[in-house]
Formats: structure tokens, sequence, C-alpha cells
């Protein structure tokens, strides 16, 4: 075990596909000598050369598409797209080129592409560095859309994202990139839980709390708070957005009865609804009240000095919390 | 020889008008066989033809022939029903058959959704070439059985994945080249743009052949450029031809001098082959309500087969028995593409899940479960189907 940050746990998860597999190449803007923006490719260009880890001209579409043609050849490109709000001029190569590829070609043509997208907000930024776009890809068919929530998942599904034959958009929640966390290295992915599946990372008996990405930490605190008043909440991190591990938030659900999401993207439209709704399908009748969704609002990303008004916080998760259990919540007395 | 647009032949007036002479004389272009037939020598073009034997020039001619029958006789199955849609290729075969004749087989094609002459000379299953148009498929063929991507519909999309493919293998170390086929309206798509970028920085081994057919449905060609399509390679910085597309040695040889370029490290090559698009977009175009009948004259009289059958027949090739046995090939060739498209296999209902992904997934393992389920409940899984339904 070591202890490291998230942003390093990924640059280890990739130093490690690189050594392993010759057909992993590493493509995207600044990702050289710079090491990237965020610094997790640092040090990866000098050891593994220009042909391996590429700085790419500056367009996403390009970097995206030119990834298609590298993974035709059979190679396993791992692209950076460097913020989440500069990964739509990719959108129609990720939407109907990476995705369909495999479809199209009758299953000839494989597209073992990992598209890594740092994405969230909290970070002081100006505008389109702190975007939720998961549910784009996670509403298009052929993708894999993951986000680990802790340096030792960073590690491993990286490595998981990247050998996997099918394509993955990789989100990493930027303002967990300096947290820290043991890791270990030598962890084998494949004996690893598949990055498919969602981890109940805190356990619970009145309350399901689902998470992902950069709210898993928040949602974890939360937990620690409402044990304080007597509430006992179990938090799950999905780690995968597409396809949603179901099977254990409903496990979940039949034991505890209420339902609440947490995300940082808008609402309508979310992960949270289909999580909603896909729960309400599988266990209606252990369901004591309707599930409640904790989510940033229906706005572009906003500017910094009000950007926590927008993110969920403790208190909003545990105001969430309050709703599921009927307890005096900021909405009581509102009908519907 | 070497002509200005004006050298072309035919009236030019018409051609001005409507498509545009863009950017002036610009690049001048490549012609080696004229429209009258005249094979006419070209110092830097010549050396790249020397193995062009008597028998190869009746090959070439075959091929073009037998495209075009493939053209008329899927234009046929379009309008009888058997096709959805069809995309008539019309007036490029020179293009397409000087170009890919040209390739290496271990070189890889990107092609549009045009190629389909591509796709016949480089020995795609006819009954594959159709698929994609009946609906069978979304893809017709294996592409590494031909090393020829299946058709691409979203415009200029496939220049970037033959950058990329060409990346790959300038990393592999490998002496074949990439070639991508796109069309006049492409070249205004962002993507072909980044393509030439980076393709031009990494200096891949890469061809961007470009059909100039002067029409992107309606739009012509000079709604796209104000200049010359071929200034566009040269604006990236990438070696840039202009050649005759109707002329199947001009293109020939003008692929030749890219894929060398390629091979031997030195990068990419841009061609502008200038053709013409005789047949409307697809066959639910009406190209009547938008351009002369007066230009498709002065282009017929450039046609790409009548140049080549004037040409044998001045070298004393064109006898009757070349002829028959040309036309005995192409109507062969099209009762088998015929066979091969009525006789095709409809898909089973549940492919409508297959592909989606090579791994299981949970979501969609689901709604097949669900669906099979559903299906199961009809004796007949196409009654399930009706609009109008069954109950």
């Amino acid at each position: 075990m070591t202890q490291m940050t998230f942003a390093r746990a990924i640059n280890s998860g990739l130093r490690r596909s690189l050594d392993n597999d010759p057909k992993v190449v590493l493509m995207g803007e600044d990702i050289g000598a710079l090491g990237g923006v965020f610094r997790v490719t640092d040090g990866l260009q000098k050891d593994f050369g220009k042909h391996r880890v590429v700085d790419t001209p500056l367009a996403e579409s390009g970097i995206v598409g030119t990834a298609v043609g590298l993974a035709y050849r059979g190679y396993r490109p791992v692209v950076e797209i460097q913020f989440d709000g500069f990964v739509y001029p990719a959108f129609d190569q990720i939407v109907s080129q990476v995705a369909k590829m495999h479809y199209r070609s009758r299953g000839t043509v494989k597209m073992p592409i990992t598209i890594r997208i740092p994405f969230g907000g909290g970070i002081g930024s100006p505008e389109h560095h702190s975007e939720s776009p998961e549910a784009y890809f996670a509403h298009t068919a052929g993708l894999r859309v993951v986000t680990p929530a802790s340096p030792q998942d960073a590690h491993t599904m990286i490595q998981q994202a990247i050998s996997c034959d099918d394509p993955v958009v990789f989100f990493e929640p930027k303002r967990r990139y300096h947290d820290k966390g043991e890791v270990d290295e030598s962890l084998d992915p494949n004996s690893a839980p598949p990055m498919g599946r969602a981890s109940v990372v805190t356990d619970g008996s009145d309350v399901t709390l689902v998470a992902y990405g950069p709210l898993v930490k928040t949602a974890r605190d939360a937990a620690t708070a409402a044990a304080d008043e007597g509430v006992s909440v179990e938090v799950i991190d999905l780690r995968s957005l597409a396809p949603v591990d179901f099977a254990t938030v409903e496990a979940s659900v039949r034991k505890t009865g209420r339902l609440v999401i947490t995300h940082e993207a808008g609402q309508s439209n979310g992960l949270g609804a289909e999580v909603a709704a896909s729960i309400t399908e599988r266990c209606f009748y252990h369901l004591e009240a309707a599930p409640v969704r904790v989510t940033g609002f229906d706005v572009p990303y906003p500017y910094s000095k009000v950007e926590m008004h927008h993110l969920p916080n403790l208190d909003r998760i545990l105001d969430g919390v309050d709703r599921a259990l009927g307890r005096p919540n900021s909405l009581s007395g509102l009908e519907g | 020889m070497v002509t200005d647009d004006a050298g072309q032949g035919g009236t030019a007036a018409g051609r001005d008008n409507k498509t545009g002479h863009q950017g002036g004389a610009g690049h001048s272009m490549v012609q080696l066989i004229t429209p009258a037939g005249e094979r006419v020598s070209h110092p830097e073009y010549d050396p790249w033809l020397k193995d062009v034997s008597d028998e190869q020039l009746c090959s070439l001619y075959e091929d073009l022939v037998v495209i075009r029958r493939i053209d008329k006789e899927a234009t046929a199955l379009q309008r009888q029903g058997e096709l959805g849609l069809w995309p008539p290729l019309l007036g490029q075969e020179a293009s397409q058959v000087g170009s890919v004749r040209a390739l290496r087989d271990d070189d890889f094609i990107f092609p549009s959704y045009r190629e389909n002459g591509v796709a016949y000379c480089r020995g795609v299953d006819l009954a594959d070439i159709l698929r994609v148009w009946r609906g069978a498929a979304s893809g017709g063929w294996d592409p590494y059985t031909v090393n020829m991507a299946i058709p691409q519909i979203v415009i200029g999309a496939q220049t970037l994945h033959a950058t990329g493919y060409a990346m790959g293998i300038q990393n592999d170390g490998a002496d074949s080249a990439a070639i991508v086929y796109f069309g006049d309206g492409a070249t205004s798509e962002g993507d072909v743009n980044e393509a030439m970028v980076f393709a031009a920085s990494f200096q891949v081994p890469l061809v961007f052949f470009c059909q100039n057919n002067h029409w992107a449905i309606s739009e012509p060609v000079r709604v796209q450029s104000h200049t010359q399509l071929v200034d566009r390679g040269t604006g990236f910085g990438i070696p840039s031809m202009r050649v005759d597309g109707n002329d199947v040695l001009a293109v020939m040889a003008a692929t030749r001098v890219a894929l060398d370029r390629a091979r031997r490290g030195g990068g990419p090559t841009f061609i502008e082959a200038v053709t013409y698009r005789m047949g409307p977009h697809t066959t639910a175009d009406d190209p009547t309500r938008y351009r002369d009948a007066n230009e498709l004259e002065d282009w017929a009289a450039k046609d790409p087969i009548g140049r080549v059958h004037a040409l044998l027949d001045r070298k004393g090739l064109f006898t009757e028995e070349f002829e028959t046995g040309v036309r005995t090939k192409a109507d062969a060739v099209a009762r088998e593409l015929r066979a091969g498209c009525i006789g095709m296999p409809d898909p089973e209902p549940l492919d409508v899940f297959k592909h989606v992904y090579s791994t299981p997934n949970s979501w969609l393992d689901r709604q097949q479960d669900h669906y099979s389920r559903y299906l199961a409940t009809f004796g007949d899984p196409e009654v399930a189907t009706q609009e109008e339904g069954a109950r």
C-alpha cells in the first residue's frame, strides 16, 4: 500500500497499462512535456516516447477521430479531453463513430478507446471548466461510462477501462485529484471488483444514498453527520453510470425502503431520474417514500462566486435524507 | 498534357455559371487521355504508368464498364423496391478505378458512401455492397478481409479515421499507406480540416482523395469554396495535385505518386480529382430542380468510359470480341448482384440487440430478455411489428 493522490493513482494506472500492452497509446493536449494541465500524465512521455504519449493539435474531434483510426489498426488509444466543457467538439465522433462502430461493422471492428474527461465543479474556475456532461454519454448506446471516487478505484478502473474491448468514457472528479488515499499498486485489475459494479461504501439501514464521482466523499460525510443524529445512511458509490449496477442499489433499497440520489449535474433527465425510475420499477413495494433527488440545478454551470449554491453539499444532502424519512425538512408543508 | 479548366474541352460557359470556376487558373489539371481518347505524354507522370500494358488498359476499361453496370442494376433494384436507397456514382468511375487500382493489398481504404466502385475493385462481395442499402445491416463487410472500412455516411468523419490509421502504420514502422475518399462538400467539414492538420503535423502515410463531383446534393462547389479545392491541401502544407478525375490513367498516376511519397516517409498528399456526378445525389434526389441540362451535356462529352473506348479504338484493341467479353462480364456481375440482393437473408428480430457491445451489458441484456418474452406472446414475430397492432 502506498499513500498517493487521486491524480497520481491514475498516472500509476496509465503507466502500468503502457507497460503491459504496447498497443496502448495516450493522446491529448499538453499531456507530454507538461504532463497534462492536472499533471495526470506527468513523466509518461519522457518514459514511453512521443509516439506513445502524443501531444496532439488543439482539436477535440481530431483527437477522438484519429483514436478511432488507431483502434481500427489494433491500438488501444487513451485520449484526454482537457476539461469537461471542451468535449462537445468531439461529440459527433464519440456518439456517431466511437459508440457505433462495433454495431455498424457487425462486430468486426472493436473500439477499445478510453476517453478520459476531468469533470465536475467546486474548483473556482471560469466557465466551461466545471461541467458534468455524463448523462449525454450515459444515454448513448455503445458507450460505457464510469467514474471512480477513490484513489484505489482510480488506479484499478483506469486499467480496466483501457483493457475493455468496448469504448469507455472515464470521468475523473477533478476536485478530488489532490485527495490522498491508500493504493495497492500491485492489485491485479482482473481480480479487483469490475468497473461495472457499484460499491456499498458505508453500511446503513434507514436510507440508501446513491452518489458517484466527486459527491461520494460528500455523501460519506453526510452519512457520518446523520449517524450523529441517529439516522443510519447506507452510501452507494455507483462507479459505473452506464450501465448502472441496479442490482446493488435494489438490494440496498429493499433493506432501507428509502432512496436519495445526488449528483452535481442538473436534475432533469439526469442520472438520478434513471436511478429513481429503475429502482421504483424494480422494488416499488419496498419503498416507504418517493425517491428524492439532490442535484445541481438546470442552469448553465454558474460562475464561481455562486457555484457552491449549485453544488449539493453535506447539508443539502441531509435535507434530502430528511425528506426521504418524512422528517421536518426545507419542503415540509409543500405538496408535490 | 496539362490544362486549365478552360482547356478541358466542351463548352465551359454553362459549367462556370453554375458550378463555379474557383479561384482562377491556380493549379493546372493533369490529363493523360483527352476526352477524344488521345493519349498525351507527360514527362512527370508517364514514368508512373510504365507498367500499364495494353492488357491492363483493357482491364481498366472492363472495370469502368462493370462498375457502371453495377450502378445501373442497383438503381433498378431501388426502383423495384429491393433497396431502400442507392447513391449512384455515374460519371465518377475513372476516379474510383484509377485510385483503387494503384493500391497494394495491405493499404487501407476509408470510403464515404459513394465508393461502391472502389469496393467492387477491392473484391468486396457483391451482396455485401448492397447490404447497407437494403437495410439488412449498418455496415456491409468485414473491413479486415479486404482492408477497406465500411461506408461512412457522416460527411468527412472518415478522414480522421484514416489519419489515425496512418498514425498506426507509422508507429508500426510499416511501408503501407491509407487512402481516404471524400467529396467536394466534405472539404467544408471541420473533421476534414482537422484531419489535414493532424496528417501534416505527424507526416503520416495518407492520401486524401477528394472527388470533386461539383455537387453536394443541390449545392454547387462554389458554395463550399472560394478557391480551387486543391488549394485547401496546399494551405495545410500538404503536397497537392489536381487531376482530371474522368481520366483513369491520370488518376492512377497521381495516386501512385502520392502512395510512393507516403511509403517513403514523405507524409500525406491531397489529390483533387475533378469529375462530375452525372446522376442524382441518391435515388431520393431530383437534380432537375437545381441544375441545367446543358451542364450535363458538357460533362457527357468528357465521359470517363468513352475516352478509354476511343483510346483502345485508336490502338486497335477495341475488337468485337473484346467488347462482347466486357459486356458479358458486366451482365454476369449484374445478375450476381441482383441474385445476391434478393437472396440476402433478412436479419432476425433479436439482431436489433446484436453487436452494440462486445462485452455483456446488464441494461441491454435485460431489455433483450423482456423483448424476447414479449415476442413470444405472438405466434409470428412479424405480426408484433405491425404499426396498427394486432390486437
